[in-house]
C-alpha cells in the first residue's frame, strides 16, 4: 500500500460533524484524513491540490436511497453506471435498494452487488437487503445473513411492509442485527390505481389520486411500532405535511425514528402534471404547495434527517406511455446537489452547513457506515462543491443510463467540482476552473486499491468480496 | 386573409353565415382550455352554418376534400364515433376507423407505437378516444397530425361540452348568467370537466351536485357551487345536465345501491318541478334509465337529449373545419366550404 500523501489546500471546509466551517487544509494519507486545519505543514513529496477559489470541501455525500437495477434490469442501470452517476453528482457512497430481480433477499445477491461495485471502483455501494422474502410481505428475509454479507439496512423498497406484526418483528430482529428498517409509507387500500397526488390538479386532469393521508397513516403505525419496540425505523421519501407531524411528535417523545426527503418533493408540486409529463410521475407523488412548504420547514427545523434521491432509472419505453400506465420514478443522482444548492441554500431556506449535514453526516449515521465527517482517521471521502457554478441540466449527458428527470433543461446555480473516494479523485468537473488540480490524486494506488474506494469493505467485520 | 382569433360576425349575404376567420390558434383540441373565449364563440357560430348543411338534400360540402381523418377509438363508442364520422363525411374528408379490438392494440402494441405507425401514413387529423387521461397529449407530442380529443379517460371530452353549449345557446339565446346544474357522477366524468371549463368561460353560474363520494376536491376554488342536495341544485335552475353513473370506472363502493342512488340523486318529474319553468334537461349519454334519470324525464317535453345528439354532428363539423384551417393555416381562406356551385370564395 502506498504511503502517498495528498493535501487539499486553502479551501473552505464545511464539516457539520465537527462543527467546522472555515478555510482549512485537509491532509490525506493512505485514503484517510490525517489532519484538518489551517496552514498545515507537509513533507515535500506530498501532492498539493490547491482548492479552486470559491469551492467548498465537504465530507463525501451519502445517498441512502437509490435503485441501481442490477441484477435483473441492466438496461435501465447497472451498479457501475449508477456509481458513475453518483460520483458525478457528488455522492461518494450510495445505498441501493433491494428491488432487483431477483430481490436482494439473500447473501448471494448482496455479494454480486458488492463485486460489481468493486469492479467499478467509483462510489462506495452499500446494499440494502429486503425485509421479507422476495419483498412479498409474507416471511422475514434472511436478515442476519444479509447483514453478514454487507447489507446496511433492510427495506421492501417501493412497497410498504403492510402486515403490522411482520413489521414489528422485522424492527426487533433488524435492530438486533444493528440495522434500521427503511419503510415506504403507503396505506395501499387508499391508493389503489392512484397515479398522482389527490388534490385539485389531479382532479382536473382526471388522474386517480393518492391522498397524503395514505402516507401519514402508515407513518403513524411505523412510529408507534418503533416506540413500542425501541427499534430504529427510517421513513423513506416523506412527501406529506401530515407525515412530518407524525415524525415530529415521535421524535419529541424519544422514538428512534428518522426520515428522508427527495429533492423533487422539496421543489416541485402537482402543478407540474398539467402536460401529463410522465417524468413527473413518481411514488409518493408530487404534492401540493403546502406540503412542499412544510418539507422545506422540516429541513430547517431538524424533523427531516437527510436528503436522499430515490434515484429510480427507467427505460424510455416505460415513460413514453399513457400517464396512468407509465412507470413511477425519476433519476436524481446527477441533479440532487445542484437542485438543493439552488432551491434550498441560495433561496435562503437552509444554510450550506445544514445541507451538507443532510447529505453526509446524517445518512452515514442512520446507516451506521463510516464517513460523513472530515475528522482524523475518517475515510478521505470528499465532495468538493462549486456553490456558484452555473449549471444547465442536460439529461442526454447523464452518466446514468436513464434520462427520466423532471429537471431537464433547468438552469441552476451550484454544482460539484470534484469527488474523492478513499483519497482518490473519482470525478472532476471540467467546467470548474482549477478543478483539474484534483487529477493529481486520480491514481488508484493513492487510495489503497479499488476495494477500499468501492465499498468492498464498507463496515468493520464485513467480508471483502472481489 | 389574415389569421385572426376574432369571433366571426355573420355576414347576411354569406350563404353559410360565415365571415372570413376560419382557423384556430391551436394545432390540437385536447381540452377546452386550449381555446380562447373568442375561439369558442367562433366554433359555435361556425356550427350554426354547419347545421344548415345538414338540412340540405345533399348534406355534403367539399371543405375537407383530400384530408385524411383517422378515428382512433380505444374505448367502445357508438354516439361519438358515429357523430364524428358523419361530420367528416359531410365535409368530404377521407375517413378511416380504427377500433381497438380490430387493431394491433390487441396484440400488445403500445399506444406510442400505434400512433407512430399511423403518423407514418400522414393523416391530417386523428380523432382519439382512449381510457387514459392525457392520451391526447401523448399523441400530440408524437404526431404532426392534428389531434382531436374525443374523450380521454376521466379528463375531458371537449367536443361534447361544445355540443352542450351549442344546444343551450340555441334554446336560451346565450349562456351568460344562466343557472346550470350538473348532477351525477362528477368524479369519473370527462364531460363534467370539459363543461366546467366551458360554462364558466361563457359566463354561466355552475352548480355541481352528486354524492360526497363522487365529488371533486376544491370545487369552490374552481368557481363552482357544490352541493350534495339534489333539490338544492335543481331549485331555479335553467339547465339541468345529468351525468351518467359510470359503474365501469368505479373500483369499490361509492354508494350503497343503484336504487338508493336513484332515490337520492335521480332526476324525477317531481324534482324537476323545482327548476325554472322553462328549464331544459340534458344528458351526454348513454343513459342509465332509472339510475340518474327517470324515463319520464328523459322522454319528456323538457328533455333536449336528442337535440344534443343532432347538434353533435354540426359542432364536430365546425371543429374539424376550423382545425383543418389552423393546420393549413397559410392557405388563403382555409378549406373550401362551398359546394362548388357558385360560392366562390377565392380572393378572400
Ligand atoms: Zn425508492
Amino acid at each position: 500500500m502506498s504511503e502517498r500523501t495528498t493535501i487539499l489546500r486553502g479551501g473552505r471546509v464545511v464539516d457539520p460533524a465537527s462543527g467546522r466551517d472555515g478555510v482549512a487544509d485537509v491532509l490525506i494519507r493512505d485514503g484517510r484524513v490525517v489532519r484538518v486545519g489551517p496552514g498545515l505543514e507537509v513533507e515535500s513529496e506530498a501532492a498539493v491540490i490547491d482548492v479552486p477559489g470559491g469551492c467548498v470541501v465537504c465530507p463525501g455525500f451519502v445517498d441512502m436511497h437509490a435503485h441501481l437495477r442490477e441484477p435483473g434490469a441492466e438496461h435501465k442501470e447497472t451498479v457501475a453506471t449508477g456509481a458513475a452517476a453518483a460520483v458525478a453528482g457528488g455522492f461518494t457512497a450510495v445505498a441501493c435498494m433491494p428491488d432487483t430481480e431477483p430481490a436482494n433477499d439473500e447473501a448471494g445477491v448482496t455479494g454480486l452487488i458488492l463485486a460489481r461495485a468493486a469492479e467499478a471502483g467509483l462510489a462506495r455501494v452499500y446494499p440494502i437487503g429486503a425485509v421479507t422474502r422476495g419483498r412479498a410481505g409474507r416471511q422475514l428475509a434472511a436478515i442476519g445473513e444479509l447483514r453478514d454479507a454487507g447489507c446496511v439496512a433492510v427495506s421492501d423498497a417501493g412497497r410498504p411492509v403492510a402486515d403490522a406484526i411482520l413489521m414489528r418483528r422485522a424492527l426487533e430482529y433488524a435492530a438486533m442485527c444493528g440495522m434500521p428498517v427503511i419503510d415506504h409509507c403507503e396505506e395501499t387500500a387508499l391508493t389503489v390505481d392512484g397515479v398522482a397526488h389527490e388534490g385539485g390538479a389531479a382532479a382536473l386532469l382526471g388522474l386517480r389520486g393518492m391522498p397524503a393521508a395514505a402516507e401519514e397513516i402508515h407513518a403513524g403505525r411505523d412510529v408507534a411500532l418503533s416506540g413500542l419496540t425501541g427499534a430504529p425505523v427510517h421513513l423513506a421519501h416523506v412527501s406529506a405535511r401530515g407525515t412530518l407531524r407524525v415524525v415530529r411528535s415521535g421524535k419529541a417523545r424519544g422514538v428512534p425514528v428518522t426520515c428522508e426527503v427527495t429533492p423533487h418533493h422539496l421543489t416541485l408540486t402537482d402543478e407540474r402534471l398539467a402536460e401529463y409529463d410522465t417524468n413527473c410521475k413518481m411514488n409518493p407523488p408530487l404534492r401540493g404547495a403546502a406540503d412542499v412548504e412544510a418539507l422545506v420547514d422540516g429541513l430547517a427545523d431538524g424533523t427531516i434527517d437527510c436528503v436522499a434521491t430515490d434515484h429510480a432509472p427507467r427505460h424510455v419505453d416505460e415513460k413514453l406511455a399513457e400517464f396512468d400506465r407509465a412507470a413511477f420514478g425519476v433519476v436524481g443522482l446527477e441533479t440532487a446537489v445542484s437542485v438543493c444548492l439552488d432551491r434550498l441554500v441560495h433561496a435562503g431556506h437552509v444554510s450550506l452547513s445544514r445541507l451538507v449535514g443532510l447529505l453526509s453526516a446524517n445518512p452515514a449515521r442512520i446507516l451506521g457506515v463510516e464517513g460523513g465527517a472530515l475528522t482524523e482517521g475518517a475515510p478521505a471521502d470528499i465532495t468538493v462543491l462549486a456553490p456558484d457554478l452555473p449549471v444547465t441540466v442536460d439529461a442526454r449527458g447523464f452518466r446514468s443510463l436513464a434520462r427520466n428527470t423532471p429537471f431537464d433543461g433547468w438552469s441552476l446555480r451550484g454544482g460539484v467540482a470534484a469527488t474523492m473516494v478513499g483519497g482518490r479523485t473519482v470525478y472532476v468537473n471540467a467546467s470548474v476552473r482549477g478543478a483539474d488540480a484534483f487529477g493529481l490524486a486520480s491514481g488508484r494506488a493513492a487510495a489503497g486499491g479499488a476495494d477500499a474506494a468501492a465499498g468492498g469493505d464498507p463496515r468493520a467485520g464485513a467480508p471483502t468480496r472481489v | 386573409m389574415a389569421p385572426t382569433a376574432e369571433p366571426s360576425r355573420r355576414a347576411p349575404d354569406s350563404p353559410l353565415g360565415l365571415d372570413a376567420p376560419v382557423r384556430l390558434r391551436t394545432k390540437d383540441l385536447l381540452s377546452i382550455g386550449d381555446l380562447s373565449p373568442d375561439e369558442i364563440l367562433l366554433i359555435l357560430d361556425t356550427a350554426e352554418a354547419m347545421k344548415e348543411v345538414g338540412t340540405r338534400s345533399i348534406k355534403k360540402v367539399p371543405a375537407l376534400r383530400g384530408h385524411t381523418v383517422v378515428n382512433l377509438f380505444f374505448e367502445p363508442s357508438t354516439r361519438t364515433r358515429t357523430s364524428f364520422e358523419i361530420a367528416e363525411k359531410r365535409l368530404s374528408a377521407d375517413t378511416v376507423n380504427v377500433a381497438a379490438s380490430g387493431s394491433s392494440v390487441s396484440k400488445g402494441e403500445t399506444l406510442a407505437d400505434t400512433l407512430r405507425n399511423l403518423e407514418a401514413m400522414s393523416p391530417d387529423m386523428i380523432v382519439l378516444r382512449h381510457a387514459s387521461a392525457g392520451a391526447g397529449h401523448l399523441a400530440a407530442r408524437l404526431c404532426g397530425a392534428c389531434i382531436i380529443n374525443a374523450g380521454d379517460g376521466m379528463h375531458e371530452h371537449p367536443t361534447q361540452a361544445l355540443v352542450d353549449a351549442f344546444t343551450i345557446r340555441e334554446r336560451k339565446g346565450g349562456l351568460a348568467g344562466l343557472r346550470v346544474s350538473i348532477i351525477g357522477d362528477l368524479l369519473h366524468s370527462r364531460v363534467f370537466r370539459s363543461n366546467l371549463r366551458l360554462l364558466r368561460v361563457l359566463g354561466a353560474q355552475v352548480c355541481a351536485c352528486g354524492p360526497a363520494t363522487l365529488m371533486l376536491p376544491d370545487m369552490e376554488r374552481l368557481g363552482v357551487r357544490a352541493t350534495t342536495s339534489v333539490d338544492d341544485a335543481v331549485a331555479g335552475a335553467d339547465v339541468i345536465m345529468l351525468l351518467r353513473v359510470q359503474l365501469e370506472r368505479m373500483r369499490g363502493h361509492f354508494f350503497p345501491s343503484r336504487r338508493e342512488y336513484f332515490q337520492r340523486f335521480g332526476m324525477t318529474m317531481a324534482r324537476l318541478r323545482r327548476a325554472a319553468p322553462d328549464a331544459v334537461v340534458m344528458h351526454p349519454g348513454p343513459m342509465n334509465r332509472g339510475v340518474e334519470i327517470a324515463s319520464e324525464v328523459a322522454d319528456g317535453s323538457r328533455s333536449v337529449i336528442l337535440e344534443q345528439v343532432a347538434n353533435g354532428v354540426a359542432v364536430r363539423m365546425a371543429v374539424l373545419y376550423l382545425l383543418a384551417g389552423s393546420r393549413r393555416g397559410a392557405a388563403p381562406g382555409g378549406p373550401a366550404l362551398d359546394g362548388g356551385s357558385g360560392w366562390d370564395r377565392a380572393g378572400e
